[in-house]
């Protein structure tokens, strides 16, 4: 599903270019859970960017799904972040003046569906997550772990190829954040690919398999 | 196993066609732009800052309103100078006698220039002239019917008076070529002068065929007018000028010729041809007077054309300037929206990169921005209009008649053209705003993550 070979690249802003990912190699199987582990500077937060088509790469070569991307321009980036990608953030990222239908029904509005058909199947994704309780509710009266579940319910309402969970725990406690790497399991055992992002081992420990990043390069796999 | 997630969740959407990508067909830009859904979205953005898109909205409105209260204004005035013209021939040129104030021919200045019949044929014979007339103002003379008594102002003009005057004769008739001819002692009445004499019946019908007395002569009455220049204008009487001439002393010497010149339109046709009608009638007079024909004091002229055309010109910079000034104003409300929409879009940098990481195109994000602009100012600008012309159509309904404005008012097209230009300065107000929201890199937006 994910191929990366000898991914390089170098962040030139400001100062001294800094080298952050060396000749990466990287495969990562349709329907695999992996877990990319690193201190911070490590470059995870970089390759994590790089997979998910928000940052491009020096040199090398990224396939995704079958299909290498390299120097892509704005739209065709965006377009296959909408059709492949689904993304989770530690933060949630929510839009505070919508509530949790309308959050999850976001990505849809960019791949042009109708407003009708949109919402009902954000309300649906969100019922099947626990939430049918909640659909009406904007993020500030949700909890962490509800936001998080409207989150990844906003994440797999396109139907992606790849969910990519950057420190999806992050922000919650412990309780709330084994409910939902429950969750994020749940999705897997469904078949989705899954890439998530963390510093907790015991997160990395519910991965098929854990990639270490030490200073741009694979330490252990 | 699948469980109960399921690759097809969404049982009734369509399975996604293996490996090919199948990217969603962009949307055309017009069916972008017509997009109900689209609308919606960014309505509900500007609820977010209530306050500041309030304030915002009255300074637009504000601009509209001022265009289209100067606007009404400028039209006002407009409609009041025209109508200080109305009850005279525009395209008429008016000729009195004054003093030489420059010496020709060897003679003196400040000799008297008397007017007489001569001018009056003088000015017949020139190719531009229309109708002409001469007016003879007879010594005050009392005019009296049995015991009512009183003084008016006598006119005793030729019949094509009645053209360059504007006069409206509402029974019987005005004078005639013949009247003048056989010096016929008959008089048209203006219609206070036929109430005041008349007062019993009918002060229109009534006076036809009576005899009214003029200073010592019996005249038969043969017409009553109305005149639309006013009160003073019907307190007139109409004599034929021969009969005048002879009667109260005035031999053959007028007091003023006056004439038309081709149609009433401001053309440079049309004001050539007064100019030329102007300079004919001064090297004319000149030489009957012996004076200099550009002795601005000895011939006294008025173009009432040329004049006409300069308060025209006044109107026409007076609209310019009502534009200027309010689209000035309008103008300052779009950058506020501009201004606004900047600082909107800085503090929605995490908002915007997050669209664009769940697939937002550039061109979304930029019509996203400029819907906001055109939707805010198009709203608050209609408010201005609506307001402005509130305002206008109560100052027609309830404003007392004055020297200044009537029927202040403004034109449909000016409305719309105003309306267009609004939607047009609300999409370049949003214009920089959105090529920089759209510029926002997703990756540096979602940073926050830490």
């Amino acid at each position: 599903m994910i191929r990366l070979r000898q991914l390089d690249k170098t962040y030139r802003t400001g100062g001294r270019p800094l080298h952050v990912l060396k000749s990466l190699d990287l495969d990562i199987e349709a329907g695999e859970a992996v877990a990319i582990m690193g201190s911070s500077g490590s470059g995870k937060s970089t390759l994590l960017n790089v997979l998910g088509l928000l940052d491009g790469y020096d040199a090398g070569a990224y396939h995704l799904d079958g299909r290498l991307v390299r120097d892509l321009d704005e739209p065709t980036a965006a377009r296959l972040r909408n059709e492949l990608l689904g993304f989770v953030f530690q933060s949630f990222h929510l839009l505070p003046d919508k509530d949790a239908v309308e959050n999850v029904a976001l990505p849809l509005f960019y791949r042009g569906l109708g407003r009708a058909e949109r919402n009902r199947r954000a309300a649906a994704l969100l019922e099947r997550l626990g939430l049918g309780d909640r659909l009406d509710h904007r993020p500030s009266e949700l909890s962490g772990g509800q936001k998080q579940r409207v989150a990844i319910a906003r994440a797999l309402v396109t139907e992606p190829r790849v969910i990519l969970a950057d420190e999806p725990t992050g922000a919650l406690d412990t309780q709330t954040s084994a409910e939902i790497m429950d969750v994020l399991g749940e999705v897997h055992r469904a078949g989705m690919t899954l890439v998530l992002v963390t510093h907790e081992p015991e997160i990395g420990a519910r991965a098929d398999r854990v990639i270490r990043l030490r200073d741009g390069r694979v330490v252990g796999a | 196993m699948v469980g109960w997630w399921g690759r097809r969740w969404l049982s009734d959407s369509a399975p996604q066609p293996g490996r090919g990508l199948s990217p969603p067909a962009p949307e055309a830009p017009l069916r972008a732009l017509l997009s109900l859904d689209r609308w919606i979205e960014v309505v509900e953005l500007h609820r977010r800052h209530p306050l500041r898109t309030a304030l915002t909205a009255f300074s637009v409105a504000w601009g509209v309103f001022m265009l289209v209260v100067l606007l009404a204004a400028g039209q006002g005035l407009e409609n009041n100078l025209r109508w200080s013209f109305r009850d005279d021939a525009v395209n008429s040129i008016w000729v009195w006698g004054g003093r030489a104030t420059v010496p020709h021919d060897g003679l003196p200045v400040d000799r008297p220039v008397q007017l007489t019949d001569d001018d009056t044929a003088l000015v017949e014979a020139l190719p531009e002239s229309g109708a002409v007339t001469a007016r003879f103002i007879p010594p005050s003379q009392s005019i009296s019917r049995g015991s009512r008594r009183a003084d008016f102002d006598i006119r005793a003009t030729h019949p094509d008076h009645q053209v360059i005057e504007g006069t409206q004769v509402v029974a019987g008739r005005f004078l005639t070529r013949r009247d003048l001819d056989e010096r016929r002692k008959v008089a048209v009445l203006g219609l206070r002068v036929a109430e005041f004499l008349f007062p019993d019946g009918d002060p229109r019908q009534g006076p036809i065929g009576e005899r009214v007395r003029v200073g010592g002569l019996a005249f038969t009455v043969v017409g009553v007018f109305e005149d639309a220049g006013g009160e003073r204008e019907m307190q007139i009487v109409y004599l034929p000028i021969t009969t005048a001439q002879a009667a109260f002393g005035g031999r053959d010497s007028v007091n003023q010729v006056m004439f038309t010149v081709g149609p009433a339109d401001i053309d440079a046709a049309s004001l050539a041809a007064s100019e030329r009608a102007v300079r004919g009638v001064r090297a004319g007079l000149g030489g009957l007077h012996r004076v200099s024909a550009d002795d601005r004091g000895a011939l006294r002229v008025r173009d009432n054309l040329a004049r006409y055309a300069d308060v025209q010109s006044v109107f026409v910079w007076l609209r310019g300037f009502s534009w200027l000034v309010g689209l000035g104003t309008v103008l300052a409300g779009v950058v506020a929206v501009g201004n606004i929409l900047l600082i909107s879009v800085q503090e929605r940098t995490s908002e915007i990169g997050l669209r664009k990481a769940l697939g937002a195109q550039p061109r979304d994000i930029v019509l996203m921005i400029v819907q906001e602009a055109v939707v805010l100012t198009t709203l608050a600008g209609w408010a201005g209009l609506v307001a402005g012309i509130g305002l206008v159509e109560a100052a027609r309904r309830w404003m007392p008649e004055n020297d200044y404005l009537r029927d202040p008012n403004v034109e449909l097209g000016s409305v719309l053209l105003a309306a267009a230009v609004l939607v047009v300065a609300g999409a370049m107000a949003g214009l920089v705003p959105a090529r920089r929201a759209a510029r926002v890199a997703p990756v540096v937006a979602l940073r926050s993550d830490g």
